[in-house]
């Protein structure tokens, strides 16, 4: 904004200078931007470690509906749920899904209260290529829980 | 995100039924990691939060990442306490927001 109101005043000379010099900057941004694209994503381990930190989840708790087989990776459709009264003194409070093959393992976190009366959840997901989900379930007395199914992919769905 | 989305929840309810909310959005939900015909990697544009609130109460809330399919279908359970509108809001990495009310009758 300041650069543009100094233009304003400039000879023509001191613009096109100060052109190339914008055009300069806006190289130099997008390329900032497209080495911040290519940051890798953090890998599985990093990720289960930030959601469970040191506690050690009870395995086979969290249950996890999805196809046997999934023809299309793009699209799976899954439904993660844990049995919990939902009370005020007794409730899941989040359900992280992780998918370990895929280019980035975070599927979605989803967080539910009280008022959802039911810790369960259906949405798609997409799938790189035949792994296990691994789903962790946080709850309001800070236990963890966790559940594991192996889903074959035919075709994969991350475009690459 | 032009379209509007598409909300289901049942005609009526008693207080104190747990529900199903069933919601579909249209979005790319780019990815981040696919290139373009241009050889670049095409920037990342997924819906990254969804929240559902009831009288300013969140109820739901889900953090999505690029693992999501596009077009997200996600389905929730919701306690109904009492009639009144429950709010859905998507939000994507552009900073576009969709809000939506959706009235849950009491019978």
């Amino acid at each position: 904004m300041t650069q543009r109101l100094k233009l304003e005043v400039v000879d023509r000379r001191d613009f096109v200078v100060g052109a190339g010099a914008a055009a300069m900057l806006a190289i130099l941004l997008g390329r900032s931007t497209a080495a911040f694209a290519q940051e890798k994503p953090p890998t599985f381990d990093e990720v289960f470690k930030k959601i469970v930190g040191d506690k050690k989840p009870e395995e086979g708790k969290v249950s996890i509906e999805l196809p046997e087989i999934a023809e299309n990776g793009n699209t799976v459709p899954y439904t993660v749920s844990v049995d919990s009264p939902m009370s005020d003194a007794d409730y899941v409070k989040a359900i992280h899904v992780l998918a370990p093959g895929n280019p980035g393992p975070t599927i979605a976190s989803f967080h539910f209260s009280p008022m959802s009366g039911e810790a369960k959840v259906s949405s798609r997901m997409r799938l790189a290529k035949t792994q296990d989900i691994v789903a962790v379930a946080e709850l309001s007395n800070g236990s963890m829980l966790a559940g594991k199914r192996t889903v074959k992919v035919t075709i994969g769905g991350c475009g690459g | 995100m032009a379209s509007k989305p598409r909300i289901k929840v049942p005609s009526s309810a008693k207080a104190g039924e747990v529900i199903e909310v069933k919601t579909l959005i249209t979005h790319v939900m780019e990815t981040g990691f696919r290139k373009g015909s241009d050889g670049k990697l095409v920037p990342r544009n997924i819906i990254n939060t969804f929240t559902a609130t009831f009288g300013g109460k969140e109820v739901f809330k889900a953090d999505l990442s690029s693992g999501v399919s596009a077009n997200p279908y996600i389905a929730f359970k919701f306690k109904v306490p009492a009639a009144g509108d429950l709010e859905l809001t998507w939000v994507d990495d552009k900073g576009e927001k969709v809000v939506e009310k959706v009235a849950i009758a009491v019978s």
